[in-house]
């Protein structure tokens, strides 16, 4: 009985840890070792920091990596601003089959693939767009108007793409607000602010993390939204590191970009997590 | 557990059929959008027993893939014949051609010899010609043709936010030459070359305002040109022979400091594991009347010998409307790339990118 649970326990762990050195541990050693790399000659390789002191040393570098950090934050505070009433409407303003069909309509735009997406918004917003002719049939511009190939478009393509994320943990954490808690905050004299300041803001404090966790994830290691709604003008680490492995050969500083981006993101959600005093454990429970 | 035995099936039937994905039948076949049309595959599997797996791909994705794996994972490959010396010495990516087992009658000899000749390393010959085109401008004649000549005009303010071209070294190469410099010249000559790009630089971040986009793939440049947001660009002249079946104002032109020529190759990756096969798919595809259907899906002509007799009369005049006789005299083909000149180029490509 007791060693049958003990190889249960280790049939379960089984599947954890090869994921977890398959996929994730041994890569990245990998990656770090081709990352210390430096070719010196055809064929020839040194094992040196070379390749983080060329990201240290060219400002491009430094400021492409920068932007596309700030650009990610900008990102989630955006979609956040968004989902949050949204959120609230669908937990706690609508009720019944309503607020299930509103759920659902978060939902369908990922029924299609990402790049499906980003298309549809290149149709709505290139010269010869839908948005574009609208505004000239009722005479709000005479002429046709871009508003692709800018940050503004990178910007509208992020935060459309992350808004589920963000809008289902939310969801979640509101929905187990109880409702007298909020009645409560009325009846000792708060008001609509007060209200949401107090209670509901501190009470969805989880949800808000971790949906800002993963909205900040997925547009910092977003590759197609900016490379295709920013025209010439998209400059994002992510395609920084497919240059270097695919177009150049230079593997050696790809690998060496792939760290610091692995580097960065973990240093801005640990600040993340310190400023709003929340705990890993908390915000994933 | 007859749960388990029919997973067990299921997996073993999977495993099977990743194996047979990979016997010496089935050609692995790593090549670009067009070089191997549906028609064709289809005769090549009827007469030689093969099935053929083609992947699509271009120069770049072709070599990271080879270098990935080694040289494994494909059978035949066909990156351009410039880019055969440098990843060969460094990567070690192919293996040599049996010219015995070619049929070189096939070929028009002047073109299989300068390929053979520019993918010989340490006496090996790596690769045999197979498509070749050039890339030039595609521009609507009726909006452009009085400012564009050459690649330098694509900064004329006339046509300010209506041209694109790619963010890619045939740019750099195509900037060079129309602002009087030979880059191929400087292949060899890293620091020459270097300074050659940094004036290219400061020419293209100095254009940087007059470009809609820079386009990536050819379906977008298509997309941008036709809806007519884009008048002139930097293209592949097969690009703008399709354009002009739907509107005879668009077309390609061979700018004036020349068209730069390009050779697609077929080449053997070093893991291949069906080389009878893949001999057997060159000699197949390079016969006359095969090569001409290749033409007829990709829009660029063969290197087999007499295709030109099966080529479409309307294809045949695009081309000569495009490349009268003294354009063709002009046309710079590439010359190998020598190892370690795409950090050179990458870095300009970046700053290009990256500047205001």
């Amino acid at each position: 009985m007791h060693s049958g649970a003990r190889i249960g326990f280790f049939l379960l762990l089984t599947p954890l840890v090869l994921w977890l050195a398959l996929l994730i541990v041994i890569p990245h050693i990998d990656m770090f070792l081709v990352s210390m790399r430096e070719r010196v000659g055809v064929r020839q390789y040194e094992t040196s920091f070379a390749n983080y002191l060329t990201f240290f040393t060219e400002p491009l570098y430094i400021r492409t990596f920068v932007r596309t950090a700030v650009m990610s934050v900008l990102a989630t505070i955006i979609t956040l601003l968004i989902a949050f009433p949204v959120s609230l409407y669908i937990a706690k303003i609508v009720r019944g089959r309503l607020q299930q069909v509103l759920f659902v309509l978060c939902l369908i735009p990922f029924y299609v693939s990402e790049l499906v997406r980003t298309f549809g918004w290149m149709i709505l917003l290139r010269e010869t767009g839908l948005v574009s002719n609208l505004l000239q049939w009722t005479g709000l511009a005479d002429q046709p108007v871009e508003m692709l190939y800018n940050d503004a478009a990178i910007m509208i393509g992020l935060v459309y793409t992350s808004m589920l994320f963000m809008v289902v943990p939310l969801v979640t954490t509101l929905e187990s607000l109880d409702d007298s808690v909020i009645e409560a905050g009325y009846d000792l004299g708060g008001n609509g602010f007060s209200v949401l300041r107090e209670i509901i803001i501190p009470h969805a404090a989880p949800g808000i993390v971790s949906g800002s966790i993963v909205v900040f994830m997925l547009s910092l290691g977003n590759y197609l939204t900016p490379t295709m709604l920013g025209g010439k003008d998209s400059l994002w680490f992510t395609e920084m590191i497919y240059n270097q492995f695919i177009v150049r050969f230079n593997w050696e500083l790809g690998a060496a970009f792939g760290f610091m981006l692995l580097i960065l993101s973990s240093v801005i959600v640990w600040s993340m997590l310190k400023l709003t005093r929340q705990s890993l454990e908390e915000t994933m429970a | 557990m007859k749960k388990q035995t029919v997973m067990l099936t299921a997996v073993s039937l999977a495993v099977a059929g990743f194996v047979s994905a990979a016997n010496a039948e089935t050609l692995r076949l790593l090549t670009w959008g067009g070089y191997a049309p549906e028609d064709v595959i289809e005769l090549f599997e009827a007469e030689t027993g093969y099935t053929v797996e083609v992947t699509k791909s271009n120069n770049e994705e072709m070599i990271a893939k080879l270098r990935a794996t080694g040289g494994g994972g494909f059978d035949l490959a066909q990156p351009s014949q410039d880019r055969i010396t440098g990843p060969q010495l460094e990567f070690g990516i192919y293996k040599p051609i049996d010219m015995s087992k070619i049929d070189k009658g096939q070929f028009i000899q002047s073109m299989l010899e300068a390929t053979m000749g520019n993918t010989t390393v340490e006496g090996e010959v790596y690769g045999v010609p197979h498509v070749w085109g050039t890339s030039g401008l595609v521009m609507n004649t009726a909006m452009a043709a009085d400012t564009v000549k050459d690649y330098t005009d694509l900064c004329d303010p006339a046509v300010a936010g209506k041209v694109s071209y790619r963010l890619k070294r045939p740019t750099l190469i195509g900037f060079a030459f129309a602002m009087g410099m030979d880059p191929f010249a400087a292949y060899g000559d890293a620091d020459a070359y270097s300074e050659m790009m940094s004036k290219v630089e400061a020419k293209l971040i100095d254009c940087k305002a007059n470009v809609k986009t820079y386009w990536g793939g050819g379906d977008e440049l298509m997309g941008l040109v036709r809806s007519g947001e884009v008048v002139a660009s930097m293209a592949w002249d097969t690009g703008g022979w399709k354009l002009n079946a739907d509107n005879p104002d668009i077309t390609f032109v061979a700018p004036a400091s020349g068209a730069l020529g390009w050779i697609d190759t077929f080449v053997l990756p070093a893991k291949g594991q069906a080389d009878d096969a893949a001999y057997a798919w060159i000699n197949f595809v390079m016969r006359p009347e095969i090569a001409a259907r290749i033409t007829a899906a990709a829009g660029n002509f063969t290197a087999s010998q007499g295709a030109d007799a099966f080529a479409e009369d309307a294809l045949k005049a695009r081309y000569q409307a495009s490349f009268p006789p003294e354009a063709v005299d002009n046309i710079k083909w590439y010359p190998p790339v020598p190892a370690g000149l795409e950090a050179i180029e990458g870095g300009v490509l970046d700053r290009v990118k990256a500047a205001q």
